[in-house]
């Protein structure tokens, strides 16, 4: 297991390691790039790096400008600001014609913490899902947020990289695959699947490890492509395990949970719980309180669990 | 004429600032130190507001556009008796009603919600509508910043506020030159910001940011039935030494040794 390592900062390193070997990205960013670490990139490659300002609809636009002229702009912000303020221009001027933009955009979820419920994203999952074109991913680790970027590097058309704020320790290898639209199953178990994403992995471990203690094999589904789903893997578990429970640090309506519902709908009889936050804004709070005061932890996951299974 | 009082609340809402950013170890002490003054212009000079009946229906209105500059507004909220001073040391903690970014739903005082830059002002925009057409006298402040002021919204706004002459709306920008990743003019130059609020309609004055009186002044000068812009000059991080005109201290947590030495140059008490 290599260091525990800011999300935003492995997107950054990221970044200059693909500007390295690919002359035609160029990076975006809306007064934030301290923030989202795309500064590692400007200081590496100055003359393919603007600063748009607090200007975060013009951003997305010229990420289409540049997009149309043949190079592959990856445009960042906070979650909140791209998805949700942008999201129109997404919309039209990126995705409706499948424009090559790529958005790495930080400080999503509930992890922003003390920031409070005006800066927690708990929808730009579901805002980006139900656009047509668009590939999701949500990485788990440094590793996986690397490959991430390297991967929407080799799609041609628009991806959405949600990118967490806190410091994660390293969950899964440099030689794990990471193959779009394909799940990666990180424990075997056949009493129920854990079908997790991003930071929420790491507690669907330590409850799979933990329920291993009180006699429950949980298998534990890594989900880091939420568009497209990986249909076959989620059906594949159903069918060994009878009951699955999806989590991720968003809101139920829309995102992960709602995606593995519509896999299940009309093709599988299994037992189906959804975790994750329940249709509400977030709060102001250290994160560790707010995984608490939303039913997020390892210990709610086993609850869940034992729950579906009893039933 | 410096007023001893108002300059002794200066420091003493300075050193809450300081104490609240200190306990949650988060937060915005830049923006929030560079905007005293120019909140105290407001609700020690020129508002009409009733600490003991806040949602009173024509009070004035205080939309502070920039929310991350809100522990300077919770400071002057509690010592005009909105709320008590001690729930300050709670500031974005889980069961606060001080939020990070302003909550109307949580905090008494607070008449709009913010932190997403640019909507404040055009919230503001709604209210002084909302003030004509009820045949009300009250006014609206809207308070942005001036990496804010790039965000296109604040230009749509403008135009809405002058194209209906509204008279009852003021704009602040607490102009401290910076934003988060350095100085306005190197990340998104707005170049002559007054000359552009005034070919959009407004009716323009330029103040020392930190002058209390001025600012008052500016607030109460002839608007000739246009919404008025005035423009403070500001120094952020302002009191602090080690933070003033320094971008990187517009979102970072002080440290104790870091604490100590700013509560010593504001005159505070480090006790916490
Ligand atoms: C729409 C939006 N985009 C980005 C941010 C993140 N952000 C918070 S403060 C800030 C810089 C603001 O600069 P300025 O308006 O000059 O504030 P001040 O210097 O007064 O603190 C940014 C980019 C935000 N809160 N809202
Ligand atoms: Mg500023």
């Amino acid at each position: 297991m290599s260091e525990a390592k800011s999300l935003r900062v492995a997107y950054g390193e990221a970044l200059v390691e693909l500007g390295a070997i690919n002359a035609n990205v160029v990076v975006l960013d809306a007064d934030l790039a301290h923030a989202t670490m795309t500064s590692m990139f400007e200081a590496k490659y100055p003359d393919r790096f603007y600063n748009f300002g607090l200007a975060e609809a013009n951003m997305m636009c010229a990420a289409a400008g540049f997009a149309h002229s043949g190079l592959m702009p990856f445009a960042s912000t906070f979650a909140l600001f791209g998805t949700g303020r942008a999201y129109e221009q997404i919309r039209n001027s990126i995705a409706y014609v499948n424009a090559n933009v790529k958005f790495g955009l930080s400080h999503s979820g509930l992890s922003v913490g003390e920031d409070g419920g005006s800066h927690q994203s708990v929808e730009d999952i579901a805002l980006m899902r139900v656009v047509p074109n668009m590939t999701i991913f949500v990485p788990c680790d440094p590793v996986e947020t690397k490959k991430a970027v390297f991967a929407a590097a080799e799609i041609n058309g628009p991806v959405y990289i949600r990118v967490a704020r806190p410091v994660v320790e390293t969950l899964t290898e440099e030689s794990t695959p990471f193959v779009p639209g394909k799940a990666n199953l990180m424990r075997e178990g056949d009493h129920v699947c854990i079908v997790a994403t991003g930071l929420m992995v790491k507690d669907a471990l330590k409850a799979s490890e933990l329920l291993m203690a009180r006699g429950i094999k949980a298998s534990v589904l890594n989900v880091h492509t939420i568009k497209p789903i990986d249909a076959q893997a989620i059906l594949e578990r159903a069918g060994a395990c009878g009951a699955l429970v999806s989590v991720e640090e968003h809101s139920v309506i829309g995102g992960l949970g709602s995606a593995v519902a519509e896999v299940l709908a009309g093709n599988s009889a299994a037992r189906f719980a959804r975790m994750g936050i329940q249709d509400r804004f977030g709060i102001s709070g250290k994160p560790a309180d707010l995984f608490e005061h939303f039913d997020l932890t390892a210990a709610h996951i086993i609850s869940r669990c034992e729950g579906l299974l009893k039933a | 004429m410096v007023d001893d009082v108002l300059a002794a609340k200066a420091r003493r809402i300075r050193s809450d600032i300081l104490k609240m950013l200190y306990l949650c170890q988060s937060g915005h002490p830049g923006g929030s130190l560079s905007l005293v003054e120019i909140l105290m212009a407001l609700y020690y000079k020129t508002l009409k507001v009733d600490p003991a009946d806040p949602a009173k229906e024509d009070r004035d209105r205080v939309v502070l556009s920039k929310g991350h500059g809100c522990p300077a507004l919770y400071a002057i909220l509690a010592d005009q008796g909105f709320f008590p001073r001690e729930d300050l040391w709670r500031l974005r903690q889980i069961d606060s009603h001080l939020q990070g970014h302003p909550d109307m739903m949580k905090t008494p005082g607070i008449d709009v919600n913010t932190g997403s830059l640019g909507q404040g002002a055009s919230v503001a925009v709604g209210l002084a509508l909302a003030a004509k057409h009820k045949k009300m006298g009250y006014r609206i402040f809207a308070v942005v910043g001036d990496g804010e002021i790039q965000e296109g919204m604040i230009w749509e706004a403008a135009m809405a506020a002058a194209h209906y002459k509204l008279d009852n709306y003021v704009m602040l920008m607490d102009h401290n030159g910076l934003q988060i990743d350095g100085r306005n003019e190197a990340v998104m130059g707005l170049g002559d910001i007054s000359a552009k609020f005034r070919a959009f309609g407004f009716q323009c004055y330029d103040v020392d940011g930190h002058d209390i009186e001025a600012i008052a002044a500016a607030i109460e000068a002839p608007s000739e039935g246009k919404p008025k812009f005035i423009r403070c000059r500001t120094l952020k991080g302002k009191g602090v030494s080690f933070m003033e005109d320094v971008a990187g201290w517009h979102g970072k947590p002080m440290n104790a040794e870091e604490y100590k030495k700013a509560m010593a140059e504001i005159g505070g008490s480090d006790d916490v």
